[in-house]
Formats: C-alpha cells, sequence, structure tokens
C-alpha cells in the first residue's frame, strides 16, 4: 500500500529484523542453503495461503456470477444452466476449489467472465506494460531517495536537510490518485496559460512504429512516472536517511577521516555503502508494494496494466480475473520479500553472528 | 488524593495510597512527555493543525450549514468558478464545495479513527497475548500476523470493500483488518521485553494470573509505543479511505473527501479543465495525513530518543 505512513520505515525495519537474525550464522555454504530452503518453503506456504484466501475471498461477493455475465439481459434458464456448466459453477465449492488450485498449478487461472478470454493471456498481456512504468519509477524513485537521503544524513538539521524531509513527508502524505489528476489538469489539458504538453492517459497515441513509438510511448510514460516518484521517493530517502545516521558515530569513519580523506569520498567509499545494507532490503519489499499501490496510478492515467484491468475487473465484478490479479499482486509482494531475505546475508555478512 | 487523606487505617487505605501514588506518577510521567513533546516544533504544528480540523469538523453544522449536502436545493450552478460566495467554487450539482469539504472532515476524520482504533485494538490483542502466552499460541499468531504482513495492504483492502456491502463501517473493518499486523510485531516485541522485567516476576509470585498480568502490568508499558502507532495508522487510514472512496467502494450516501474526488472525476473535472474541483478534497486528505504523520514521528521521538538522533 502507499500509504503506509512514515510507520514504514521503523515497522518494515522492525518487522524484517527477527527474520534477518535468524539467518545462517555465516559458517558456509550448508548453512545458507538451509536458510534458502527454509526461506523458499515459507514463500510456498504464503502463496498457497493466497491462494486460497482469493478464492474463497471472491465468492463471498453477493449476487450471482451468471447474472453479472449476462448483464441484465433477458435469457433462459436453459442458457444460464450452459453458462453455469461453462465456468464451472454448477460444482460444489470445494470441486471448484480443487479444480481451480489444479489449474494454477499448470499456469491456467480461467476465464475471464468480461473478457471471455483466459486469465493469464489478460495478465501476461498487462504484465509488460506495469512492469515498463513501475520499473522506470523504480529505477528514478530509488536513486533519487538514495541520493537525497544522503545528502540529508550528512548535512543532517541544516536546512537542505529540514526541505528535504519536510518535501518528502509531504509528498508522501498525498494521495496517489490525486497527484496524477491534477498533473493531468494542469499539464494535459492545460490549465490557464499552460499548454497541454503530456497526454491525458493510455500509453500510445497509435500508428507510429520504430524510434517514433519509443518517443511517443516515453512521452505518455512522463505523467504516471512522476506520480509514482513523487509518493514513493520519500520512504527510500527517509530510510537511507536514518541507516546512514546510524553509521556517522562509528570508528571507522573517524579514521578514514584521519587517514585525511576528502570528505566526499568518506562519503562516497565508506559510509553509504555500509549505510545502504540495511536499505537494500526495504526498497525490495517497497517494490513489491509498488506494484500492488500502481493500481490508482493506472486507473487515472488509463494505463493499459495490470492495475487498471484490476479496476475494470473490480466493476463487473469478473471474479476469475480479480482472484488472478490479486494472486499475482500478492505474489509480487511474496517474491519480493523472499529475495530481500535471500540476498541480505550475502550482503551483510555480519547478520546472525 | 482524597484517598490517602481520608485512609488512616486498614487494607483499603493502602490500596488507596498505591492507587494515587500510581496516578501522581502517572501525571507526572504525562507531564513530562509533554514538556518533551513540546520541543518538537513539526509535532507541535501536526498538533494544532488537528485540533483545526477537528474543531472545524465539530462545527460543521455551524459554519458550513446542515443543508450542504442537499443535491436538489443547491445554491449554486454545476461547475461555477470560485468566487465570494463560494470560495472554492460550486460542484456538480451546484453545491457549495467549501461545505462540502468542511462536512466531509467529519467522514475522514472519523474513518480514519474508527479504522486505527480497529486496527490497533486488534495489533494490541494479538501482539500482548502472543508475547505473554508462548508456545503454539504464539507460533500460530505469528504465522497468521506474517502472513497478513505480506498481503499487499491496498488491495486486500479492496477486495474486503467489494466483498461487504457498500457503507462507511465496511471501509472501517477493511483499513482495520488489513493494516493491524505491524502493530502486532511491534507489540509483542515490546511485551517480551517487559515481561523479564523483576516487577512482573513479582506480580506473578503474588499470585496474579495472565488476565492480571497482561491488563495491569505489561498492557500500561506497552501503551506509549501503541500511542505513536495509533497516529501514524491514522493518517495511513484516512489515506486509504479517499482511496476507496475514489474507487466508487465508499458509501454513497455520504460526503468525504475520497467521495468529492470521485464525484470530481465522473462529472469530468478533469479533462475539462476545472483544477478548483480538484484542489480543496485533495489538499486537505493530505494536510490531515501529514498532520498525523508529524505528531506520530513526534511521539516517537520522544518516547525513543535514540531516534530524535537518528531522524
Amino acid at each position: 500500500m502507499t500509504a503506509d505512513a512514515a510507520s514504514a520505515p521503523a515497522g518494515t525495519a522492525d518487522a524484517t529484523g527477527p527474520e534477518a537474525s535468524r539467518g545462517p550464522r555465516a559458517r558456509g555454504a550448508t548453512a545458507y542453503l538451509r536458510y534458502v530452503a527454509g526461506k523458499l518453503a515459507g514463500a510456498a506456504v504464503s502463496l498457497f495461503a493466497v491462494l486460497v484466501t482469493s478464492f474463497f475471498l471472491f465468492r463471498l461477493i453477493p449476487g450471482d456470477p451468471v447474472k453479472f455475465m449476462t448483464g441484465g439481459r433477458q435469457v433462459s434458464a436453459e442458457q444460464l444452466a450452459n453458462y453455469r456448466e461453462q465456468f464451472g459453477l454448477d460444482l460444489p465449492l470445494w470441486q471448484q476449489f480443487t479444480d481451480s488450485c489444479g489449474k494454477a498449478l499448470t499456469g491456467d487461472l480461467g476465464t475471464s467472465y468480461q473478457f471471455n478470454a483466459p486469465v493469464s493471456d489478460k495478465i501476461t498481456e498487462a504484465l509488460p506494460n506495469t512492469l515498463l512504468l513501475t520499473g522506470t519509477a523504480f529505477v528514478i524513485y530509488t536513486l533519487l531517495g538514495i541520493v537525497l537521503g544522503t545528502r540529508s544524513a550528512w548535512r543532517h538539521g541544516r536546512i537542505g536537510d529540514r526541505l528535504n524531509t519536510g518535501l518528502a513527508l509531504t509528498l508522501y502524505s498525498v494521495p496517489s490518485f490525486w497527484l496524477g489528476l491534477l498533473l493531468i489538469v494542469t499539464l494535459s489539458v492545460g490549465a490557464g496559460p499552460l499548454p497541454g504538453l503530456f497526454p491525458t492517459g493510455g500509453m500510445e497515441s497509435g500508428g507510429e512504429e520504430g524510434l517514433a513509438y519509443v518517443l511517443d510511448v516515453a512521452h505518455h510514460l512522463v505523467l504516471p512516472v512522476v506520480t509514482l516518484v513523487a509518493v514513493e521517493y520519500g520512504q527510500t530517502l527517509l530510510v537511507t536517511r536514518s541507516a546512514l545516521l546510524d553509521e556517522m558515530g562509528s570508528d571507522y569513519l573517524t579514521t578514514a577521516r584521519a587517514k585525511g580523506l576528502r570528505d566526499d569520498l568518506v562519503r562516497r567509499r565508506h559510509a553509504v555503502p555500509n549505510a545502504l545494507l540495511p536499505t537494500v532490503t526495504l526498497i525490495l519489499i517497497n517494490l513489491g508494494r509498488t506494484v500492488a499501490g500502481v493500481i490508482l496510478v493506472e486507473t487515472v492515467f488509463s494505463w493499459p496494466g495490470l492495475g487498471g484491468l484490476f479496476y475494470q475487473a473490480l466493476s463487473v465484478p469478473d471474479l476469475p480475473l480479480v482472484q488472478g490479479l490479486f494472486f499475482v499482486f500478492a505474489a509480487a509482494v511474496i517474491v519480493m520479500n523472499t529475495v530481500a531475505d535471500l540476498i541480505y546475508p550475502l550482503l551483510d555478512p555480519r547478520v546472525g553472528r | 488524593m482524597t484517598t490517602t487523606e481520608n485512609g488512616t487505617k486498614g487494607q483499603g487505605s493502602r490500596a488507596g495510597r498505591v492507587r494515587s501514588l500510581a496516578r501522581r506518577r502517572r501525571r507526572a510521567s504525562a507531564a513530562r512527555f509533554w514538556r518533551q513533546y513540546r520541543t518538537h516544533r513539526a509535532g507541535l504544528f501536526g498538533l494544532g493543525t488537528l485540533l483545526l480540523c477537528a474543531l472545524s469538523a465539530l462545527a460543521a453544522p455551524l459554519l458550513a450549514g446542515s443543508d450542504v449536502d442537499d443535491v436538489t436545493d443547491a445554491p449554486g450552478g454545476p461547475l461555477e468558478d470560485p468566487s465570494a460566495r463560494f470560495p472554492f467554487g460550486t460542484d456538480r450539482f451546484g453545491r457549495n464545495l467549501l461545505g462540502l469539504v468542511i462536512w466531509g472532515a467529519r467522514v475522514s476524520l472519523l474513518v480514519g479513527l474508527l479504522a486505527a482504533v480497529l486496527s490497533v485494538a486488534i495489533g494490541t490483542l494479538i501482539g500482548v497475548t502472543a508475547g505473554h502466552f508462548k508456545g503454539w499460541y504464539a507460533t500460530v499468531m505469528m504465522r497468521i500476523t506474517d502472513w497478513f504482513l505480506v498481503m499487499p495492504t491496498l488491495v486486500l483492502a479492496i477486495a474486503l470493500a467489494t466483498v461487504m456491502p457498500r457503507s462507511l463501517l465496511t471501509i472501517v473493518v477493511a483499513i482495520g483488518v488489513t493494516t493491524w499486523p505491524t502493530t502486532a510485531r511491534l507489540v509483542r516485541a515490546q511485551t517480551l521485553a517487559v515481561e523479564t522485567r523483576p516487577y512482573i516476576e513479582r506480580a506473578r509470585a503474588l499470585g496474579g494470573g495472565h488476565w492480571h498480568i497482561m491488563f495491569r502490568h505489561v498492557l500500561p508499558n506497552v501503551m506509549p509505543l501503541v500511542l505513536a502507532q495509533t497516529t501514524l495508522i491514522i493518517s495511513s487510514a484516512i489515506l486509504a479511505e479517499a482511496t476507496l472512496a475514489f474507487l466508487g467502494l465508499g458509501d454513497p450516501t455520504v460526503v468525504s473527501w475520497g467521495a468529492l474526488l470521485q464525484d470530481a472525476r465522473e462529472a469530468g473535472a478533469v479533462s475539462s479543465g476545472h483544477w478548483w474541483y480538484l484542489v480543496p478534497p485533495g489538499v486537505a486528505v493530505a494536510v490531515v495525513a501529514l498532520a498525523f504523520t508529524l505528531c506520530g514521528r513526534a511521539v516517537e521521538q520522544v518516547l525513543n530518543p535514540r531516534l530524535g538522533v537518528s531522524r
């Protein structure tokens, strides 16, 4: 969730802390492998739990899915029964569940009511667009957060630091969809003297090929990326800042300075690499959440990605599609958490000693 | 105070003395807390903003009139520009936008507070019990917490709000049920730390049961942490409420900031360039969320001075 307040840096740090301390005892490869196996097993259990939840949660929606499919048209009882059979809705619930689990293992997530196409096709269609959007935003907000966070910490308490953290906290409190709408109004539609600089939504104008197509997509990408970066970079900034401040009093920095290193070198070669260690995990966990948080930005900018699809599917409600997307979003978070757990002991050999 | 003056003999008076001593200590520590909190300028700013918002929300009928959300008897034409009569302009039904924003504060603050209270209550209950009763209960509870922790909060909240009937209660439950795991983790860690203290052992030796120890000894000691956590969660709950309402999952009959933004979008304020329709509700959400975040950070810094250096 994008809106996890500033508690998120502290909260997440606390949440991963005990996990990390259960890490390998730094006694070679076997210990690490055992650790990896444990984490992977945990992730598999989580994924299964998500599968179960996504199945049963959405069965609670009141109303008959077949009625939604026919959209209130006059249909005979036979046709309804046909639909039920086609989508397997005539079977008992537990059988529907075991069927859907079995199919999920082979990558079959059912058929969308709305598009009458396999859910997995819709997802693989939209996934690259979401990855393009979140990937671009992720690279930018991470770099921005780290650079600004480092500066803030290095000169903490000064006016620059205060402005930096103040701005980050403010943007952090802004609803992402609102920021997106404002950007569209001012920069796409054009308010007052401002001309419309950017497209209002979508991913392409259509008709372009080659380089022109790439530039066109990039043009469409600007505003959604700016929105995502603005609401997300604060988190990285605060985490980097507090991690670096923890390192600031360390003896090795005094040593580095005593050697006569320039301040700049002390910062870049000594302080920052150490401070980034705890930041890396949080950045990865954040990425998983960004994928889920992108729902609003994609909806506002009509970006043809997973988030926009989720919104469309919700308004029907298109159960198999909602279910499949819910699974994908949760899986993204779980995978990123697991990756963070796995690489952390490799980055920081002190863990678990 | 009166108990110490009245009681000179017997069991009751001693208990009274102890209680008044505890009360005096609590008052002293509250005063100490306030003295330290006062030194955080951002925290004071946040607190001031919140008081202002809370007052205007309470006084909404006086400030904006009680019929401001009446669609049929709107005072202005639809989508009027800001003017002396309507400082923020009018919405798509011709209602006074300033009045609507003031009324919206009620719903947003109420939902934010209730959701945060629910979330923190669940988190504290699970955290304290999982920290107190070790063994299989704690293992199961922490597994559940971990599982909720990896769920994408917003997606889960959206899913819950879709499944349940459209009402404010639904929004409160959807937010509360999805945001408790961080609190549970923090509270459990604190409970484990508190339980190693000698006074817990003393209470146990004197025959204190689980209930007594958890609620008379552990809970008061985790309360400060819970307070800080509540403030921070309110801010995300208000954002989440706006988000859910914007997605059309809120109660369609009440005015909230998120619902106003959804109205604005549906009215085509975005493509027609009516930026002033969009600005006030969004600014309101951001200001209140920021104010709660600032308060929460200040409380955190007072309680944990080490953070004061590092943040």
